[in-house]
């Protein structure tokens, strides 16, 4: 399992992600600290706004203008990320750490044969394939059919000659998953996958993604609004709320015994099939803009149990090894 | 309060036998190329009634003819063959004026709340204009006062009247679609996915909202989503679509602890849920739903099915009662007990 006196393979610290907008600067990402461990799969939780693609959007840098990093530091395996040349930023994506994108068919290029695009990132990344240029073109087309097969496509060294636009929507994502594993990263991050997709394919591509993380023993940030995924598939989870990181534990600790209002909230609004007939309570009012925020807990306007001293800044406080709250009442239990 | 036949005994909406298709053939590229269509059978032979005061919640995968058949009950869509009752009234029968009066009583609620309002209209325009339609307001005050006291009816306030679409996020939007739909004070509303589009927290609002208003206003829902807890959650009986067909149906608790038809128990142990952490074995579900161009012989879930025998793959099943007012339509049925265990 996790070893957990080694250095995580990906640690952020104080990371801030601005967009300088017309109406002022929004700081989608305020001050986030986590680690992903080796092995390990990590659920970030939150709705839109809360700042998780941004995130790690971040740590693949791919933050565009106006957008910027304002502060903060990124490292992978040990190895500062912010400040590093798009160049070796380029060389680190696809062959150390892979993004899946939310929308498969958007993120695919409709004008290239999936085959085209798969083989690109194999000839790109893949270090171990043989120089000489025949040799090297019957390897990497093994590859992709490997891939392929690997997803669960069926007869695909036919299907390869296929574009984005001649698969079904689960098929797309299996494809930018394959593209994703394809040089064996270390680190996945899936944003949103299974978001547009029914539960039959959702399961589908969920277990495939556990599958192959034991198989190559890589980690997985598996990034969805669906708690019910993260009970599923995830050893830890990280709740986001406006921008900041608002819990954190196992995925037990936190699901059976929220600390934070918004969690506690998030977790009594969503109905749930084994407890028909439980009255779900949502969350009043919504989630507040993001430009010039007050200095005190972002989610004052919504919470049911505010007092006097969360008109100030909450830091992160810890409740136990691994476990922490941004809230001046975590340690009262469920209200 | 209520007109025209509502108030006659019996289901408020009785639907047999409706039958959709389309015909490739009708499109301009096909009239001009006279090229052979193909009919794309979306509802197949489908019966079932909506009690008063009832939700009857609809599931399935995308492309399974559970928008259609929302559509297709309102005459949004019209059907190739079968019949629509509403209020022991024939819909499919009615000419133009009175299909009008009609859609006073059944109204819809839409899936994307960006797409269904004009955003050159503001709020007091988009949810007075069935009144303007249907002639229900005598002067503008009366239009004016009408539709803000709906609008407060779906939480949002007085002042939002003279905004447009843009200025809203998408769970007020989706409130002032609601507003829409009920400004009629209708019977019957088809909910067509109408919180699959919001943030969890929002669609925990709108669910309890429309929840709300059923009570309040004795309304009756045709309620349509891919998400099998919100079902759970608002349906007093479930209906479960499989490629235009009714594969199972009864009361939402004997179909969602209970189901006897693979599909359904497949759909359903799909569901991650979050009480139950850790993976679980799913039901072997292989493969994407068929194409509806060309639906499988016999029964339409053999290829998927991982119980299939010879006679599924010929012989299409009949719904058979498998429990107090409880049908499956499966050629297994009385050998298939717990599949998911």
């Amino acid at each position: 399992m996790t070893d957990t006196a080694s250095r995580p393979l990906l640690e952020v610290r104080g990371l801030r992600t601005a967009f300088a907008t017309r109406n002022g600067l929004v700081r989608a990402v305020d001050g986030v600290d986590l680690d992903v461990r080796q092995g390990e799969c990590l659920g970030i939780v939150g709705e839109s706004g809360s700042g998780k693609s941004v995130t790690f959007a971040s740590v693949m840098g791919l933050v565009r203008s106006p957008g910027y990093i304002e502060g903060g530091s990124i490292r992978f395996e040990g190895r500062e990320l912010t400040g590093l040349a798009p160049s070796e930023m380029r060389l680190l994506r696809g062959r150390d750490i892979a993004m899946t994108m939310q929308d498969a068919l958007t993120a695919l290029n409709p004008a290239l044969t999936v085959g085209e695009q798969l083989t690109e990132v194999l000839h790109a990344h893949d270090g171990t394939l043989p120089r000489e240029r025949r040799a090297r073109r019957i390897a990497v087309r093994e590859r992709a059919v490997e891939m392929m097969r690997l997803v669960g496509i069926p007869s695909p060294e036919t299907r390869l000659g296929n574009y984005p636009h001649e698969f079904s929507g689960g098929m797309r994502q299996r494809i930018m998953i394959a593209i994703a594993l394809a040089c064996r990263p270390k680190l996945l991050i899936a944003d949103e996958p299974t978001t547009a997709l029914d539960v039959t394919i959702q399961a589908q591509v969920l277990d495939l993604i556990a599958d192959i993380r034991q198989e190559l023993g890589m980690s997985v940030v598996l990034i969805t609004h669906d708690l019910g995924v993260v009970a599923e598939h995830c050893d830890r989870v990280m709740v986001m709320y406006a921008g900041q990181v608002v819990e954190t534990g196992t995925t037990r600790q936190v699901i059976a015994d929220p600390r934070h209002p918004y969690t506690q909230g998030l977790l009594n609004s969503i109905p749930r099939l084994s407890m028909r007939g439980r009255r779900i309570r949502p969350i009043d009012g919504q989630v507040p803009e993001l430009i010039d925020l007050p200095a005190q807990c972002r989610f004052f306007g919504r919470c049911a149990v505010r007092l006097e001293p969360c008109k100030a800044e909450i830091a992160m406080r810890a409740m136990a090894e691994g476990r922490m709250v941004r809230c001046v009442r975590a340690g009262e239990g469920e209200p | 309060m209520t007109t025209m036949g509502t108030r006659s005994p019996g289901p408020l909406v009785r639907v047999r036998n409706l039958v959709k298709h389309y015909d490739t053939r009708r499109g301009l590229f096909g009239r001009l190329t006279g090229r052979a269509g193909v009919l794309v059978k979306a509802l197949n032979d489908v019966s079932f009634d909506v009690g008063r005061g009832e939700t009857l919640g609809l599931i399935g995968e995308s492309g399974c003819g559970k928008s259609t058949l929302g559509r297709a009950v309102l005459r949004l869509h019209e059907p190739t063959s079968g019949r629509v009752e509403f209020g022991g009234e024939d819909v499919t029968a009615l000419d133009a004026d009175a299909l009008k009066e009609m859609r006073r009583k059944m109204q819809i609620i839409f899936q994307d709340p960006y797409a269904s309002l004009n955003p050159r209209r503001t709020v007091a325009e988009i949810v007075g204009l069935p009144l303007k339609l249907h002639g229900l307001a005598r002067n503008g005050r009366e239009l004016r006062d009408k539709t803000a006291a709906i609008v407060e009816n779906v939480g949002l306030k007085t002042a939002h009247l003279d905004r447009f679409p843009h200025q809203f996020s998408g769970g007020q939007r989706q409130r002032i679609g609601i507003a829409r739909a009920l400004i009629l004070n209708p019977d019957f509303i088809v909910c067509d996915e109408p919180v699959s589009a919001l943030d969890v927290s929002i669609q925990a609002q709108i669910v309890q909202l429309l929840s709300d208003l059923k009570r309040e206003m004795g309304l009756t829902y045709l309620f349509i989503s891919h998400d099998i807890a919100v079902i759970g959650y608002v349906s007093d009986r479930v209906a479960v679509m499989y490629l235009g067909e009714i594969v199972e149906m009864g009361p939402a608790e004997a179909v969602l602890e209970r189901a006897r038809h693979p599909y359904t128990q497949s759909l359903l142990s799909a569901v991650p849920e979050i009480d139950r952490p850790g993976r679980r074995r799913h039901v072997a579900l292989r493969g994407d739903l068929p194409s509806p161009l060309s639906p499988p012989p016999g029964c339409k879930f053999h290829t998927r099915c991982p119980l299939a025998t010879d006679i599924c793959r010929t012989v299409a099943p009949k719904p058979t009662a498998v429990g107090p007012d409880h049908t499956a339509a499966c050629h297994l049925v009385e050998d298939n007990v717990e599949l998911a265990s």
